[in-house]
């Protein structure tokens, strides 16, 4: 019973009008924690009423601090008739339970109504008296701090970065319950809200448990995410990445990660070997039904499952690879784990089984620490489509009916079967990803992130990474497995040293780490990562190789497409640019499974033309890798809209990218030829264009001329439209097709079809063809003055200023031709996304020269004839005469220093190869795999039985899916002076235009307000960010009635999104923030029903909260700060720790 | 097929001076859509039209949520809804003023403005003071019309006229008028300084505050302004004489802490007004005033015959009308009268401003030698603003 939570009500302001008469107001406050309300006094006939109330007192237990929002309500006192609810504050208190975030909530909040939006604030004050609690047992998980940031917290350094973890809660949606028909739309938007609250809660409560198992005291990375399943129910599910973080006492000091005594972080590193990416086979899998497979009942599998979560303490789990996902089980296991782990460690060898508990080696983060990112294998990405079908278990039924206690019920105890369902589903999907990262010779995948798309009973579950080689100094407790010792073992020329001596020297091995990591001969970091990690010799797919241009010693794909950021150590030639494939596909209207069938058959399609429109824009940008690579697909009714994203940059390590050539058909008309090289001239043309935009410059050393040499610069890629000779060769697309739908059957073909030609062709033999150069070199060219990309940040611009304005932007288009053709519907989305981002360019131009950062789109199809699009980004202002050269100077001699630190601190603390290289089949197997090579469909695709066979299956879709998906990628890594530069980065922004902005700043006092910045960055453009005060993860639902007199749906989502902005920001200053970083807005659902002139919407933010300090202010007051001024009040206490 | 939903919003508030402009002056979206238009901003921009459509959709949307923290500016100041930092204020003052010289240009090119700011007065401002000041901008033309009219539903109906007349849509007139009114509501009946609680609740500008304080005191009093003889004023006139009267006719002038202190005139003041005229029921004191006048004036005024044959008409208009103010009938008619019993027979005569000036101030001063006359206090307190509100008025 730790914890004393108290809170007191201090005043209104603005209260809306609720007795006409008086035109006046009688408010009071109702304070609710759990089952205990307080209220306060009756304040009559004020629109700004004081309360002044005495501290309201609650005793809980520490779970249910962190479950529990604490919800307050402002009500209209009447006398003869019910009172009247005003609207209400929900305020998550998980920020007190962290000695580091903040002490006190206090500030103005909005008062908000689902109905009636904002009326009004209330300030209110929290405080949490928490009792250390030592229970071992215990179920809460208070204290561990949660980020939402995809890189280690600014003011942090990592100790240890621990791994995956996830979880997910499932309960049933208030507003398919039956009780939904008759209550107001009010009261089931806030059970709705409250439950959501709850279940995020308590979903980071469980995922704070594990994180306390595995021994961090942190997740980073932290992605939650709602399923609104419907009938089925509703999902709340999370994945962030563990880690053990120390808080920097000197600011200064966070420039570099301090490097523990290796021992210690050795003592607890992995040797296990994975045996098998198949194991979870052995459990049947997939409970639902999906496409024309049937698999064996749901039941089966989550009983056994959750069997095996009560058998673990006392066996550790064998076969079983899957059973749900990491650390269900009681604290008391897992310690129990990690004694074992010790134990066997000392035994060298002994029961390696036992770690495989931890067996997700996945990682969230898109940015590391220096020395953390070792090699970058490549993307890798899984679908699945699956039927939600309601389960009608006795227990789930029985709910039903119950009248829903204030707690959010315990799934254990009545819908057992759903959340393992899911976790089933989602275990799929990691395995997969995780067998494909090993075909790619990499042991982790970073940048992880994954997401649903869901319509009517229909679900797209989707997972990506970045399959990557990590150092694993960092790591510890089997987040890696040993999948990193078969690249090594196969690597004699580079990593035979290594190994051998990994094998051997267990224990802290300073005096050779240099010989270890850097090997023979250290790679360069500006071009390490993009050196292969795969055996040249077995490749798991077919790549082009060349000599990396950088050093030239070792061997680089020709393209390489990561989800991560760019490390910032990377050589860049010139700036980067947001690459966009979008594409719409029509599909029937079908139902249950037929449905599902349809589109798992749409898929690979989809992924295919994806892939090939980013390639085509990347070679037209004269660009050699895409970053931050995220692909959408999501599904309608009568369609699927795909659209990827990513940010293409040229590096200097890779070979220039080839030219792209247009080949007609073996026709000897003079004027179609003509045409053709009309066409050619205009994408030679662009291309040239684009370089100067982007001031590609590669060094001549080794431009070679793009035409003649790129030699074998080639790749392969599956994914290219036609591959093949620069001379039109004319194949058929369709034959090109045939081969790829194929599959498995024709590898070899596929692997042989590549010549040893630069240019790329684009085969013209129909429409289609002629519509996508179109589409190619219709892509509106940014204004000047404007870059963008969805990273974050822009490879090739240092100089930021403070300009700074995040926004959203939102459309919803409709489709009123029904007989729309699959070009037609290409051209509509293609617009719609262009003529969206040309909106904002010209509602930025104030800001020129500015870059858009971290651009977010994403797509849906909320109903039949709806496209929407939204966009969540930030605009920067970057100074253009800032030069560059001094930047990169200190960059690169801060580089330097970094490493040379580096070099002495890195380990090799790795058992090395406890596996043979034949462990993995890379020969093409045959007939499994029914649409062979899109990984996607190939997962559900194959029958359990097929499944649970074949090692084979596993390792083939392995190659399959490099292929396609990311297809010629490479790298090692080493994320050197990451922290750094970065810091560099803020001081070089000119401080004259930065003094003239704070100056301004500072003249501002007409308002009690803080002023608060949000950003989907994890920094802030001159500033430093001295503390985090908490997450922030919201959810409203606004809902109308009145339509039409709220501005129809544009006036009505307009007001709600500033609401939502107003409400975060609100929180942030109350929690003494002035900013929010690493802000996402991870859900956006839109209804509309014109006709009954009602609209409702959903929308789920998310970010953490910080107070940052201007450097120029840092500069000038180095011991108090003042972040704003009216910031003072709040957080200036803070300011200075 | 069609756009069916389009929004865009920024963290912090994007708000286009032009636009709120075109806004303010009541203009449809598609009429401000063609009016940016003709500006050339898409040129600059490289945009096309639907981006245009679609971007002041945003921004009048945007305006219309702000509308209602408008009607009550010192909310506007703490609300939350809305983040308008002052660096991004700052950016688009300076745009506004002397920075960016094509917007204002193309601005003004295309509609007519009406800046309560001095460029140099603007950047000192806190965001939502210009922004106020903008919405409680008025246009010189409408002001005209409704100043001293009582602002009642029946002048609101007439506003279809008044739009006509001047040319400014309608919807800006009622912007306008409600402006004033919701003013006039607030401040009627408070204590202190009226300028001051303008400025207080509204957070106007202080020379914006100043002229609601006119329009205040004005429609309070109802004074007639719209009389063909008073068309040559402009509002800046009438501003500066309700700047007279409020600070030496009231009760505010001699109590401070009363109620409508700057909106009612002193009663008392007005009752003693009778008072002076003896001036000119005293035949003796007429005539020695006018000696004493003469005599000082004498060489130095252009216009002394003139004068001197004007005299007892002149110095009879002006007691006149101070013993006619306590009647509330001729305190409406205060402006016509000064214009028909001493503007017009001076312009008739061809005096010059400066002359004006000699006059006035000798024919005020003289009173003082007149041994019998024995209200100096309320001489001085009526001819101080007399004075300069003639002074004021007296141009072509």
């Amino acid at each position: 019973m730790p914890g004393k939570l108290k809170v007191r009500i201090v005043a209104g302001r603005h209260l809306p009008v609720m007795d006409r008469a008086s035109d006046l107001t009688d408010a009071f406050v109702e304070v609710k924690f759990g089952n205990t309300t307080f209220k306060t006094d009756v304040f009559p006939k004020s629109l700004n009423p004081q309360w002044n109330s005495e501290w309201f007192k609650f005793e809980v237990d520490d779970e249910d601090l962190q479950d529990e929002p604490l919800q307050i309500t402002v009500l209209d006192h009447d006398t003869y008739s019910a009172n009247d609810a005003i609207g209400k504050v929900y305020i998550d208190i998980d920020p007190l339970l962290s000695s580091e975030a903040a002490t006190v909530i206090s500030g103005w909040f909005p008062i908000y109504d689902t109905i009636h939006g904002i009326r009004g604030e209330i300030n209110v004050v929290v405080k949490v008296d928490l009792f250390n609690d030592l229970n071992r047992f215990r179920q809460s998980s208070c204290g561990v701090k949660f980020f939402c940031t995809t890189s280690i917290p600014k003011c942090y350094k990592v100790v240890t970065v621990h791994g995956f973890v996830e979880e997910l809660v499932v309960n049933e949606d208030p507003e398919y319950q039956w009780i939904d028909r008759i209550r107001t739309p009010r009261a089931s938007n806030e059970a709705r809200q409250r439950l959501i609250s709850l279940m995020s809660g308590e979903l980071q409560r469980k995922i704070g448990l594990k994180v306390l198992e595995m021994g961090g005291n942190a997740v980073v990375g932290y992605l939650q995410c709602f399923d609104l399943e419907g009938e089925s129910g509703l999902v709340v599910r999370a994945i962030g990445t563990a880690c053990t973080l120390d808080k920097l006492s000197n600011p200064s000091a966070a420039l570099l990660p301090a490097c523990n005594s290796p021992s210690k972080e050795i003592k607890e590193v992995p040797f296990s070997e994975d045996p098998n990416p198949n194991t979870h086979s052995s459990g049947p899998s997939t409970p639902l039904k999906n496409q024309t497979y049937s698999f064996s009942p749901s039941k089966s599998y989550s009983r056994q499952s959750s069997s095996s979560d009560t058998d673990l303490s006392l066996t550790p789990k064998t076969g079983m690879g899957s059973g749900g996902s990491a650390g269900k089980e009681g604290g008391p296991l897992k310690t129990l784990l990690r004694q074992q782990t010790q134990t066997a460690l000392e035994q060298r060898g002994g029961s390696p089984r036992m770690f495989r508990r931890r067996e997700f080696p996945f990682f969230t983060l898109t940015c590391f620490p220096p020395g953390f990112l070792v090699h970058v294998g490549g993307v890798v990405s899984a679908r699945s489509v699956k039927l939600l079908d309601r389960i009608h278990n006795p227990a789930f039924v029985g709910i039903m009916g119950n009248t829903r206690s204030y707690k959010l019920l315990d799934w254990n105890s009545f819908s057992a079967d759903e959340p393992e369902t899911r976790d089933a589903w989602w275990e799929e999907i990691r395995q997969e990803i995780k067998s494909h990262a090993k075909a790619l010779g990499c042991h982790a995948v970073i940048g992880y992130s994954e997401s649903t798309s869901i319509c009517e009973e229909v679900c797209i579950l989707s997972a990506s990474g970045t399959a990557a080689v990590l150092n694993p100094k960092f790591l510890q407790d089997g987040s890696l497995d040993g999948c990193s010792e078969h690249r090594l073992s196969r690597q004699p020329t580079y990593f035979s040293t290594g190994s051998e001596k990994g094998e051997f020297d267990f224990l802290p091995l300073s005096k050779d780490s240099s010989s270890v990591l850097g090997l023979e001969e250290p790679s360069p970091p500006s071009c390490g990562f993009c050196h292969i990690p795969y055996d040249e010799l077995n490749m798991p797919f077919p790549a082009h190789l060349t000599y990396c241009y950088n050093c030239r010693k070792q061997k680089v794909p020709d393209v390489l497409f990561t989800t991560v950021d760019l490390p910032v150590e990377a050589a860049v030639t010139g700036k980067g640019c947001l690459i966009q494939a979008r594409l719409c596909r029509l599909k029937k209207k079908a139902q249950g499974e037929a449905n599902a069938t349809a589109i798992s058959n749409l898929l690979p399609f989809m992924e295919y033309e994806l892939h090939t429109q980013l390639m085509n824009k990347l070679k037209l940008r004269g660009m050699n890798a895409l970053f931050g690579l995220r692909i959408q697909i999501s599904v309608g009714e009568n369609m699927l809209v795909g659209l990827a994203s990513a940010t293409g940059v040229y590096l200097t390590a890779l070979p220039t990218p080839g030219g792209i050539q247009i080949a007609g058909k073996t026709s000897s008309d003079i004027t179609y030829e003509q045409h053709i090289s009309n066409m050619q001239k205009k994408i030679n043309d662009t291309i040239a264009k684009n370089k100067e935009l982007y001031e590609i410059t590669p060094p001549k050393l080794f431009a070679l001329d793009p035409e003649v040499s790129t030699f074998k610069g080639q790749n392969t890629e599956m994914s290219e439209e036609i591959i093949g000779s620069p001379i039109p060769e004319p194949r058929q697309r369709s034959r090109i097709f045939r081969s790829h739908s194929e599959s498995s059957d024709e590898i070899s073909e596929l692997d042989l079809s590549h010549g040893k030609k630069d240019a790329f062709v684009l085969e013209i033999d129909d429409a289609d063809a002629v519509e996508d150069i179109h589409s190619l070199l219709t892509d509106a060219p940014l204004p000047a003055g404007f870059y963008s990309c969805n990273t974050e940040i822009m490879p090739g611009i240092y100089n930021w200023t403070t300009g700074l304005q995040m926004f959203t932007s939102v459309r919803v288009f409709r489709l009123n031709n029904v007989n729309l053709t699959n070009q037609g519907l290409n051209k509509i989305f293609n617009d719609l996304c262009e003529n969206l981002l040309k909106s904002l360019y010209f509602k930025l131009r104030s800001m020129i020269p500015c870059c858009l950062c971290h651009v977010n789109f994403t797509v849906a199809v909320p109903e039949d004839e709806l496209i929407q699009v939204a966009v969540t980004a930030v605009a920067m202002t970057f100074d253009k005469d800032q030069a560059q050269e001094s930047w990169k100077a200190s960059v690169d001699k801060a580089l330097m220093k970094v490493i040379a630190e580096n070099e002495e601190q890195l380990q090799f603390p790795l058992e090395l190869c406890s596996d043979s290289p034949g462990a993995q089949p890379f020969s093409p197997r045959k007939g499994t795999v029914s649409l062979g090579l899109q990984e996607s469909v190939s997962t559900q695709a194959i029958p359990e039985a097929q499944r649970a066979a074949s090692v084979e299956y596993s390792s083939f879709a392995n190659r399959c899916n490099s292929w396609i998906e990311l297809v010629k990628v490479k790298a090692l890594t080493i994320r050197r002076g990451s922290i750094k530069t970065t810091s560099s980065l803020e001081k070089a922004s000119p401080q004259a235009l930065g003094h003239a902005r704070v100056r301004s700043t500072t003249a501002y006092t007409g308002s009690t307000i803080t002023v608060v910045k949000m950003t989907p960055l994890s920094f802030i453009p001159g500033a430093k960010i001295v503390k985090y005060v908490g997450i922030i993860n919201m959810f409203f639902i606004r809902e109308t009635t009145s339509l039409r007199e709220e501005g129809g749906v544009s006036g009505f989502l307009h007001a709600f999104i500033a609401e939502v902005f107003a409400m975060v920001r609100a929180h942030v200053a109350a929690l003494g923030g002035n900013a929010v970083v690493s802000y996402i807005m991870k859900e956006c659902v839109f209804m509309e029903n014109p006709n009954k002139n009602q609209a409702q919407c959903l929308i789920n933010v998310s970010g953490d909260a910080v107070i940052f300090v201007r450097e120029s202010e840092l500069e000038a007051i180095p011991v108090q700060p003042q972040t704003t001024s009216s910031q003072a009040s709040n957080g200036g206490a803070d300011v200075t720790t | 097929m069609a756009m069916e939903l389009d929004v865009f919003v920024g963290n912090t508030t994007i708000m286009d001076e032009d636009v709120y402009l075109l806004w303010l002056d009541g203009y449809t979206v598609s009429d401000a859509v063609s009016m940016r238009m003709k500006s050339g901003i898409l040129e600059q921009c490289g945009a096309s039209q639907d981006v245009l459509e679609s971007d002041t959709m945003d921004h009048y949307r945007t305006f219309q949520m702000t509308e209602r923290l408008l009607h009550n500016p010192s909310k506007l100041v703490n609300q939350l809804l809305f983040q308008i930092p002052p660096h991004r204020q700052n950016m688009l003052i300076e745009r506004w003023g002397g920075g960016a010289a094509i917007v204002k240009i193309t601005v003004q090119k295309c509609y007519k403005i009406l800046n309560p700011f001095s460029p140099s007065l603007a950047p000192s401002l806190p965001p939502s003071l210009a922004l106020t000041g903008r919405y409680y901008a008025f246009d010189e033309a409408f002001v005209r019309e409704v100043l001293g009219k009582k602002l009642s539903k029946g002048t609101k109906k007439d506003l279809d006229d008044v739009s006509a007349k001047t040319g400014i849509t309608l919807k800006s007139c009622r912007r306008q008028f409600d402006n004033f009114k919701r003013v006039f509501k607030v401040v009627e009946e408070m204590k202190g300084p009226l300028v001051e609680n303008i400025h207080q609740n509204f957070l106007l500008s202080d020379r914006l505050a100043r002229d609601y304080a006119a329009i205040v005191f004005f429609a309070n009093s109802r004074f007639e302004t719209g009389k063909k003889k008073l068309q040559y004023l402009t509002f800046e006139d009438f501003a500066f004489c309700a700047e007279q009267l409020i600070q030496n006719w009231t009760l505010g002038a001699v109590d401070s802490m009363v109620e409508d202190m700057d909106v009612d005139l002193d009663k008392e003041f007005l009752q003693d007004l009778k008072d002076l005229k003896v001036l000119i029921t005293d035949k003796d004191m007429m005539d020695q005033h006018k000696s004493l006048v003469c005599t000082a004036l004498r060489g130095k005024l252009q216009v002394f015959s003139e004068m001197e044959g004007s005299f007892k008409n002149l110095s009879r208009g002006l007691v006149n009308i101070a013993g006619k103010l306590m009647n509330n009938k001729d305190v409406r008619d205060l402006f016509i009268d000064l214009v028909e019993k001493f503007i017009e027979p001076c312009k008739s005569d061809k005096w010059s401003l400066n002359d004006v000036r000699l006059f006035l101030t000798q024919h005020t001063n003289s009173v003082r030698a007149l041994d019998a006359f024995k209200h100096q206090a309320v001489w001085e307190r009526y001819m101080r603003v007399i004075q300069s509100c003639i002074l004021k008025m007296y141009h072509d």
